[in-house]
């Protein structure tokens, strides 16, 4: 008899399909994938739904919306296993930018009638509002680490998904420090590898897109920034990019706003 | 009350698939009269246009990217070539055509993506791709190639599929050398006679008879010299000619009362078209021959109104996009420097580029030390969203005879002609949710 296949689903929060979409850019992995899982929900890829429970679940984005807020615990409740894929979902993202702000004041400045926008005021990450199993980071999340995840969890073994810096990265492909070399400013040293070190291989600066790094050392980085002549001001905004609201890059920036 | 009561039918697609964003469509029909249309967006506001505000311009392209992961350039150059224009500078011509290079990536990677994962499995009858596998092996197979080699332009020019690095305000970080491109070549000679290829089996599918009107308005970019991508004047087929910078004073936005988004229209017209039908309508000539070939294979005219058939649209535009990467590539001349400087001065800058799905417009201004003072981007989804309503308003009643499920199905169908990408909601407003 044939073994059941495991059902996945993919759901999507505030965010803009990229990550998502990294699974169907598995352009070799894809028909294989799809041979190894049950497809269960995945309204980008697919108009067929099946019913819950789902062994994995996959979620894309952040929650900014009240309905969004109930909706996330019904996915908990279905899910056997949950992963927060991507800067949004794992941080808040780009648009955890509101956070810092008055967010009506965001409504009024893009809507010509803001009585229709129903918004949070904090785009927050989804671990804030349930429990997650694993986080996936990236801005987008890289598509190796994406496939090792469900390979690994169709195993039953642990994802081997490192924590280190992107220096390690550089070192590993043979990048020269964009920072020592050139002086170019760069979030590496505090930032999560996993991209590839793909920013100082093109000639510019880590801009922290998998957010920091376990215990990262962000006050002497900026230190270091400021003697490369990047202002206090330049500081802040560097620090409130893709992953302004996860914690250690949340604390730098705040502390650069003193 | 007198007479017969018409039976009400309802149409509801709580989550309608194979597009990207979020989005749900509600029809109400009251004996064969349709009296209700509504593409629903619940896709959360995310207010780019407000937290740009502050920011510095060679920030923009970086941070307007994130709007959408499956069209990426178009934001990356929309916002460099609007705050270019904003500082009076013009890039050169090796740093233009590696720009080409990039986008004609971006459209086989989305084209291939929505004609065959996407648009060919409602045509076909499938769930999605990964059925359609099951029993059409090769077609799959063959798309994952090609949508591979969009990618993979992608990633060796840009650092990365999704979410490009190489680019910036003035051009490139890094300008690949002639050796990191040639491997391309064998793949896109492939991918150009596999396209060519499948327009026979695309030809072949039963579109439905269905014709937009003849003074329906298509919009799109116009360039005296090739086949409009990352500039040019908007044109119209109703005798719109301006620059770019005058955008606003042709399209307009409005907030139509219970409308659940800005909808964008022409001022003074109506409802427009953007896309590759709206390309193909107005630039048919300045196509390839190895393409418009192709178009008249799939007997398609120099004018096509039904929006069903823009999967062969696509299809042209692909192998378009094939034949020119590879030709850029043979003729490769690494821009030295990859970018050019450029110094902010205080003004506002336009950017318009033909996104896969339609022309996708970016206004800033900046002030002297190039903090952005105010934006504005306008996606073609935003553009399309009456066009589709629209549509749909005409389709249905003549549609009415199919079972609820069918006509569920071709409505949905007819909404993905547009290859819709909500995701894009810098400017869609937040539903009411109809409860009833």
């Amino acid at each position: 008899m044939p073994k059941k296949r495991p059902k996945l689903a993919v759901w999507k929060f505030a965010s803009c399909d990229g990550c998502q979409l990294s699974l169907l850019d598995c352009e070799d992995e894809l028909l294989a994938v799809a041979g190894a899982v049950e497809i269960a929900y995945f309204p980008e890829a697919s108009r067929a739904v099946a019913k819950g429970p789902y062994d994995l679940s996959l979620v894309e984005g952040s929650i900014t919306t009240p309905h969004d807020a109930e909706r996330i615990h019904r996915i908990r409740r279905q899910s056997k296993f949950l992963v927060s894929i991507g800067a949004c979902a794992t941080s808040g993202g780009i648009q955890a930018l509101r956070n810092f702000k008055n967010v009506k004041e965001f409504v009024s400045i893009v809507y010509a009638s803001p009585g229709y926008i129903h918004t949070l005021n904090k785009s927050t990450p989804i671990a804030d509002h349930i429990a997650v199993d694993f986080e996936l980071r990236g801005c987008p999340v890289s598509k190796v680490q994406l496939l090792e995840l469900v390979n690994a969890l169709l195993n039953g073994r642990k994802p081997n998904i490192g924590n280190q810096s992107v220096c390690v990265g550089c070192k590993a492909r043979g990048a020269v420090c964009v920072m020592v070399a050139r002086g170019a400013p760069c979030l590496g040293p505090v930032t999560q590898e996993g991209c590839g070190a793909i920013c100082p291989a093109y000639d510019r600066g880590c801009y922290g897109c998998f957010g920091p790094k376990e215990s990262p050392n962000t006050g002497s980085l900026s230190e270091r920034w400021g003697v490369l002549g990047v202002d206090k001001k330049g500081r802040v905004r560097a620090f409130r990019g893709f992953n302004a609201y996860a914690d250690a890059f949340r604390r730098e920036s705040e502390a650069n706003e003193r | 009350m007198k007479g017969k009561p018409s039976r009400i039918r309802t149409i509801k697609v709580d989550t309608l698939a194979r597009l990207e964003g979020e989005g749900a469509l509600y029809v109400r029909v009251r004996g064969d009269k349709v009296q209700d249309v509504q593409l629903k967006i619940f896709e959360p506001p995310r207010f780019f246009e407000a937290f740009l505000r502050g920011r510095d311009f060679r920030e923009a392209p970086d941070i307007t990217a994130r709007i959408c992961g499956i069209c990426p350039i178009a934001y990356l150059l929309g916002a460099s070539t609007a705050m270019e224009d904003a500082c009076g500078v013009k890039v050169t011509e090796p740093i233009r055509k590696l720009r080409r290079l990039i986008y004609d990536g971006e459209w086989i990677e989305s084209h291939v993506l929505h004609m065959f994962m996407l648009h060919a499995p409602d045509f076909l009858g499938y769930e999605d791709a990964i059925q359609m596998a099951k029993e059409r092996p090769d077609l799959v197979k063959n798309a994952l190639r090609m949508k591979k080699i969009g990618n993979d332009i992608m990633a060796r020019l840009g650092g990365r599929e999704i979410h490009p690095i190489n680019l910036r305000v003035g051009g490139f970080y890094k300008a690949p050398a002639k050796r990191e491109l040639e491997p391309l070549k064998e793949e896109l000679k492939w991918g150009l006679d596999a396209m060519r290829d499948a327009m026979k089996t695309l030809s072949g599918l039963s579109f439905p008879n269905f014709e937009q009107e003849e003074d329906c308005e298509y919009v799109a970019m116009r360039h005296p010299d090739e086949y409009a991508i990352i500039e040019g004047r908007l044109v119209s087929t109703r005798g719109m000619d301006a620059p770019i910078r005058e955008y606003d004073d042709h399209l307009t936005e409005e907030h139509v009362e219970r409308s659940t988004a800005l909808r964008t229209s022409v001022k003074g017209r109506g409802v427009c078209f953007v896309g590759p039908m709206a390309r193909y309508n107005l630039n048919f000539n300045q196509l390839s021959p190895v393409a418009k070939e192709a178009a008249r294979a799939a007997r398609l005219g120099p004018i096509c109104r039904n929006p069903f058939k823009s999967i062969l649209i696509r299809g042209v535009e692909t192998i378009f996009a094939f034949e020119e990467a590879l030709r850029i590539i043979e003729h490769y001349e690494v821009p030295d420097p990859p970018a050019v400087e450029v110094k902010p001065r205080a003004g506002t800058g336009y950017g318009c580029t033909e996104a896969p799905r339609g022309i996708c417009y970016h206004r800033y201004t900046i002030d002297d030390r190039g903090a952005i003072l105010d934006a504005k981007i306008v996606s073609p989804t935003a553009v399309n969203q009456k066009a589709i309503e629209g549509d749909l308003w005409r389709f249905i009643p003549k549609n009415l005879g199919l079972s609820k499920e069918k006509l569920q199905w071709r409505c949905e169908q007819a909404i993905r002609n547009y290859d819709p990408c909500i995701s894009c909601s810098a400017h869609f407003l937040k539903l009411e949710l109809d409860d009833a």
